[in-house]
């Protein structure tokens, strides 16, 4: 089980900072997508080691975040049936809905079970075959992979009362609106490695050949982000523009083809709405006809519309790195782990929760 | 009610031996005394409890009394390092040690689903008399309640004890000053990652188990070498994180970790990574943390390695009068970062 020490070196991580301290000394503003980048930016304090020209900006990279309230709301009244199990990530748990929260309503009697991997479900769906089991499909491609794969194993075991109610979206399409917002003039982008494990590097080839800006593919612990700054900061000083991979342990350029696979096998990509941001232009994915029997909505016969809710949030401005929490008026005064007002306070990945937890 | 008996062999003393619990052995007749002298009298048995009195007599010679209670509701019942009975015993037991007290009695409740295992039972209440044993702790009053099944998931344990606090320690937890070193007695988040993994059959294979241990013994070879120790606290719920954080409040003092001095299992190092937890916020039943003057830190330490309890005692951080009176971690890579209190949802029913 030996497998994260190395990139936690002390020794080594002395030696990146050293680079990065020595590096440019333009002023250079970089994009962290990812929320598990954010969060672990905070844990390790890699701010703190960063020369004074660097701002890390922290983007929308958090799948919890990015779903608009209306999904969570549908979500609660959903738990409220009866003939309904609930099957979540924990993640999920604390969101504020309009009137409730998943917590709130487990309290008041609903059944709804956390799970580790919507997998778990199949269990869940063979051991009550008298409910239906209602997996809230909440994900980047990181996740979207295995919702396909348990629909797949559902079909295989012949599990009629297994349901998805999915709010998968991509990562590379949000990034084109980033990049054409004059106001965040950003100079890179720090990748998340997890999603290229899935999709690999090419994707993202489009910030090079369009935007002119680079990107580093990168993973989660100290060494390899501080790694992937170094490479970053290296490319944008020689005013290279390309996508770099850091992340080579896991990462291939064509990405895990089979999983890809899994997931043009049973998704359709639309258009969706990300919180805070708007509609996006394909940077969904929704069951195709030949898995839509897998549609919670479907199934239920469920329409509804969509909002952002929360107001008073500004989640919206940090979910675009316009703002950083603490510039917010609720932060840490209203908006807390235990009342949250927006997402960002309670996912694991959120901006807010990762300035609340950590911030000095 | 109708209650479906199922008997598998007559102990011949005018009553029949059930294989699982009913509601008649809560109901304070026969059955519930045939459990006591059966199953409770069987491993418990001492002076005092047999005297089978409302209340126990204790005659003790003290000038301070330390007196907790805690209650276990785990799950599951049986893991790998220990059960529900070891843990409510080494619970109790620590609270008392970790407050500079030498337990004596405790006391112990079941509440019992119907139709629960009587040899399960058995196994808890004999694992409960050894440790007890272990500890030097007497189990001098008890009570057994039955509730109808679903009522209760299996069986949960309270116990309460007793000690006499030592005339020459004073510990409390607002005694935290700066200069103070802090210590902890090993591997820190064993027990949480333990009960974690094998709720959900992660199958993660190595030396992953409850590090649930009384801790008297340990304390009391700490306090051989140097009695001025400002504060012991054992970091149950909400990890090392949480303990800190209450001592540094209570103490209005900052305490500053180091990442790198940290010794944690690469066991639950690597199940931690990757379920998403932090091992500072996970729990112990069997670690503490001690804050020594740092003249006397190694002394202190000393000692403890040689007890069984204490092998992987590592100095992890110390107290200062900096920033903001609030508990930080110095990184590996050389940054500073908030290590807040637990908040929400971490993992319920550890212990």
């Amino acid at each position: 089980m030996k497998f994260v020490d190395e990139f936690r070196s002390r020794d080594y991580s002395k030696l990146l900072v050293e680079t990065l301290q020595n590096s440019s000394r333009d002023k250079i503003n970089i994009m962290e997508v990812c929320g598990t980048h954010t969060m672990a930016i905070f844990r390790y304090g890699i701010r703190d080691v960063l020369p004074a020209n660097v701002t890390l900006i922290s983007g929308p990279g958090c799948p919890v975040c990015v779903t608009p309230q209306s999904y969570i709301d549908t979500a609660l009244d959903l738990s409220s049936r009866e003939d309904v199990i609930i099957a979540t990530f924990g993640d999920m748990m604390k969101v504020p809905g309009r009137k409730s929260s998943l917590l709130k309503k487990k309290a008041e009697g609903s059944d709804i079970r956390l799970v580790y991997s919507p997998m778990d479900c199949l269990t869940l769906a063979a051991d009550n075959p008298a409910k239906k089991i209602v997996f809230l499909a909440v994900g980047f491609e990181t996740t979207a992979p295995m919702t396909a794969v348990t629909a797949m194993e559902a079909r295989k075991n012949g599990l009629s009362n297994l349901f998805f109610f999915t709010a998968h979206k991509i990562v590379p399409p949000v990034m084109e609106a980033l990049v054409t917002d004059k106001e965040l003039n950003l100079d890179g982008f720090l990748l998340p490695g997890n999603v290229s494990a899935i999709i690999g590097t090419e994707p993202y080839e489009f910030l090079s050949k369009d935007f002119n800006i680079p990107g580093v593919v990168t993973g989660f612990e100290p060494v390899d982000i501080l790694q992937g700054l170094n490479t970053l900061i290296n490319l944008i000083s020689k005013k290279d523009c390309s996508i770099a991979n850091d992340y080579k342990r896991i990462v291939r350029t064509t990405g895990n083809s089979e999983a890809k696979e899994y997931m043009n096998k049973a998704f359709n990509v639309v258009d969706s709405n990300w919180r805070g941001i708007g509609k996006v232009p394909k940077s969904g994915l929704e069951f195709n006809r030949d898995f839509e029997e897998f549609d919670a909505l479907k199934h239920f016969k469920i329409s509804y519309e969509e909002y952002d809710g929360s107001s008073g949030c500004r989640c919206g401005e940090i979910l675009k790195g316009k703002m950083n929490p603490t510039q917010c008026s609720l932060f840490k005064q209203i908006c807390t782990p235990e009342n949250p007002i927006g997402s960002c306070m309670v996912s694991s990945e959120g901006t807010c929760a990762a300035y609340f937890r950590y911030y000095k | 009610m109708q209650l479906i008996l199922d008997i598998t062999n007559n102990p011949g003393n005018g009553g029949v031996k059930l294989s699982t619990i009913t509601l008649s052995h809560g109901s304070g007749g026969t059955q519930t005394n045939q459990l006591i002298n059966d199953v409770f009298f069987k491993y418990f048995g001492n002076d005092i409890l047999i005297q089978m009195n409302d209340a126990a007599h204790l005659a003790i010679d003290f000038k301070k009394l330390a007196f907790t209670t805690d209650s276990f509701v785990v799950n599951p019942l049986f893991f790998k390092g220990g059960n529900i009975g070891k843990l409510a015993v080494c619970g109790t037991v620590n609270d008392l040690a970790v407050s500079g007290a030498k337990p004596l009695y405790l006391t112990c409740a079941f509440i019992i689903e119907e139709g629960f295992s009587m040899a399960d039972l058995e196994t808890i209440v004999k694992t409960m008399a050894e440790e007890a044993e272990n500890s030097g702790v007497k189990i001098v009053a008890g009570d057994t309640k039955v509730v109808e099944k679903g009522k209760v998931d299996g069986v949960y344990v309270n116990t309460s004890g007793i000690g006499v606090i030592y005339e020459d320690v004073n510990i409390n937890c607002a005694n935290a000053k700066p200069g103070d070193v802090i210590i902890v007695n090993g591997t820190i988040g064993d027990h949480g990652m333990t009960i974690l993994c094998e709720r959900n059959n992660f199958g993660f294979e190595g030396d992953l188990s409850s590090d649930c241990a009384s801790l008297n013994t340990l304390v009391d070879c700490m306090f051989e070498v140097y009695n001025g120790i400002h504060v012991i606290r054992d970091a149950t719920r909400g990890g090392i994180a949480a303990v800190l954080n209450e001592i540094s409040v209570s103490s209005n003092v900052s305490i500053v970790l180091e990442e790198n001095l940290l010794p944690i299992k690469e066991e639950v190092k690597g199940a931690a990574e990757m379920l998403g937890f932090d091992p500072l916020y996970i729990a112990n039943e069997g670690k503490l943390c001690a804050f020594v003057p740092e003249a006397q830190a190694e002394q202190v330490l000393s000692a403890m390695r040689t007890h069984p309890l204490g092998t992987n005692a590592a100095i992890i951080g110390r107290v200062t009068e900096e920033m903001g009176k609030r508990v930080y971690m110095k990184t590996v890579v050389g940054g500073k970062r908030l290590v807040d209190m637990p908040s929400g949802i971490l993992l319920p029913r550890i212990c």
